[in-house]
């Protein structure tokens, strides 16, 4: 749905994207993570072209944007919704001339714009609040309007920049879960921002992290957390890193009633320390991740057993390791 | 003096004076808009980046602006004649009143617009409003408040500018105080003129302030 490749953007002598490709498929829900500067902003903006890339290109539903025409770049925009981290309400409209802005862009009658923008409104849980002004509506209810804006259009993609960073946590939640909704009733595709690992969990089924204008790791958050070493498993299980030398670290997907530690400790003339450990719960379902160090005359035959289990194992000091071999 | 003998005196120079800061106004709100908006839209990090002709139109305003309003008024005599035919009376005096308070008011305009948040007009471009539609349904009705309130100076400012033309010949209340009150000391006619003229100026800020508080939504 949403294909960049090679994206390039300077300011002056400043890289801000580094050669990013991003490839976000249709109905997903697409996180960016990274830290601050490290060129999130810079690359939803070129998703809508608010920013020329300096070199590359980006396709939105098929179109390549970068070889459109003011005109018909314009006419793209209205297809690609967009909410801001301040909102960025119009304070001279009422709520509901907020939602009808996008609509009156698009050309579209004022009856057909009063209907639309009341359905959009009931859609987002406003309803009756279309007469208020945006300074008395709390920060949910503003960023409600935000959302119900951006899909006047029918969008097809939805692009957010940090859009619940100014929220509290559980306000953050329920916008969460009206983004994760729209996802999943409209099949609407969104490419999301944010610096809260929250957000990632509790609704991206990929995510890209990025770091100084580079994509350094990107995929299906399944996918990425089966593979070792990844830097998201890393940021989402609150374990200690390094692990110390020694220490196995193993990583389960799925039903996280797994016996494997009492089944090596019957098995095997080892003791066994948990070192930490925790179980997650991401939008694609639980991961627990356990940090354990072996001692003992068969340390080394329990590890060969634990491997041979489906586990992924990492052991701290070794080179990076895949599932058993 | 008498009541009775500076009634006939005050009224018609009250009316000459709100004539032609009327007049002047309406020009002013109408030339002086499009070139504040002109100034932000062009600028180089405005919505249509012409930073060559951006400078131009500073230049021009700083022009306008830097000459103080009794040389300007002086100055272009050539093109007052040019418009209007004449020189002197009320409506002459609209011409120089609006060519002084045009630069000053386009400034107010460039404040006011670029009070508007980077944000929501950003917003707008995001949802593929052309440049034409950001500045009529965001940047206009954003500003409105500031417009109001630069307008409002503004009048204040053409008050103060059309005693000074009153002087010249252009009838008012300025020309009343001078005639009267400075050539023929009547002490009381001047001090009256004066509490007036400080009436009127209290009247237009506070109806202003009103109604740039009412349009307000912050
Ligand atoms: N308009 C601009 N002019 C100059 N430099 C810019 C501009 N926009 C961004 N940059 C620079 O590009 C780099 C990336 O900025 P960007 O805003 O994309 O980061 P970010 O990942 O969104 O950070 P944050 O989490 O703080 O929002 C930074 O070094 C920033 O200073
Ligand atoms: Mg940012």
């Amino acid at each position: 749905m949403i294909q960049a490749s090679g994206l390039r953007k300077q300011y002056g002598t400043t890289v801000a994207l580094d050669g990013v490709d991003l490839h976000v498929r249709e109905g997903e829900i697409y996180g960016v993570l990274g830290q601050s500067g490290a060129g999130k902003s810079t690359l939803l903006r070129c998703v809508n072209l608010l920013e020329r890339p300096t070199a590359g290109t980006v396709t939105v539903a098929g179109q390549d944007l970068t070889a459109l025409g003011d005109r018909e770049l314009n006419r793209a925009r209205q297809r690609i919704g967009m909410i801001h981290q301040h909102f960025a309400l119009l304070s001279s409209r009422t709520v509901a001339g907020n939602v009808a802005f996008p609509l009156e862009v698009m050309g579209v009658p004022k009856r057909e714009r009063e209907r639309r923008v009341g359905e959009l409104l009931e859609l987002v849980g406003l309803q009756g609040r279309g007469k208020d002004r945006p300074h008395q509506l709390s920060g949910g209810q503003k960023q409600r309007v935000g959302i119900a804006r951006a899909l006047a259009g029918n969008p097809a993609v939805l692009l957010s920049d940090e859009a619940t960073s100014a929220l509290d946590p559980a306000t953050t939640q329920s916008i969460l879960a009206l983004l994760k909704r729209l996802n999943a009733e409209l099949g609407l595709t969104i490419l999301l921002i944010t610096h809260e690992m929250n957000v990632v969990k509790s609704v991206c089924d990929s995510v890209a992290i990025m770091s100084a204008g580079r994509v350094e790791e990107s995929g299906a958050i399944a996918d990425l957390i089966k593979t070792p070493g990844s830097r998201l498993t890393r940021e989402i299980f609150p374990l200690p890193e390094p692990a110390p030398a020694g220490s196995v670290t193993l990583t389960f997907t799925g039903d996280p009633r797994q016996p494997v530690v009492s089944e090596v400790v019957r098995k095997f003339d080892v003791d066994l320390s948990i070192l930490g450990g925790s179980i997650e719960d991401l939008a694609g379902g639980s991961v627990g991740r356990l940090r354990v160090a072996l001692d003992g005359a068969e340390a080394g035959a329990a590890l060969a057993y634990l491997r041979g289990t489906g586990l992924i194992v990492e052991v701290a000091g070794e080179t990076r390791e895949g599932r058993a071999a | 003096m008498t009541w009775e003998e500076m009634l006939p005196l005050l009224w018609p120079a009250t009316v000459e004076t709100a004539q032609m800061v009327g007049w002047a106004t309406l020009f002013t709100a109408v030339l002086g808009l499009p070139l504040g908006v002109a100034l932000v839209v062009f600028d180089r990090d405005g919505l249509r980046p012409l930073p060559a002709l951006k400078s131009a139109l500073g230049f021009v305003v700083n022009i306008g602006r830097s000459l103080p309003f009794i040389v300007l008024m002086i100055a272009i005599i050539p093109f007052t004649r040019l418009v209007v035919g004449t020189t002197i009376g009320t409506a002459a005096f609209v011409v120089p009143l609006t060519v002084g308070a045009v630069p000053f008011f386009a400034r107010l305009v460039e404040t006011a617009l670029r009070e508007v948040g980077r944000d929501v007009v950003q917003a707008a471009q995001a949802m593929g409003a052309s440049r034409t539609a950001i500045v009529r349904k965001v940047l206009l009705p954003e500003a409105l408040p500031g417009l109001v309130a630069g307008l409002t100076v503004t009048v204040v400012a053409l008050v103060g500018y059309s005693a000074m033309a009153g002087t010249l010949g252009g009838g008012g209340l300025g020309d009343l105080a001078v005639r009267y009150g400075y050539q023929r000391f009547e002490t009381l006619l001047m001090i009256v003129t004066v509490v007036l003229l400080l009436v009127i100026v209290q009247l237009l800020q506070s109806l202003g302030d009103w109604v740039a508080r009412r349009l307000s939504h912050k």
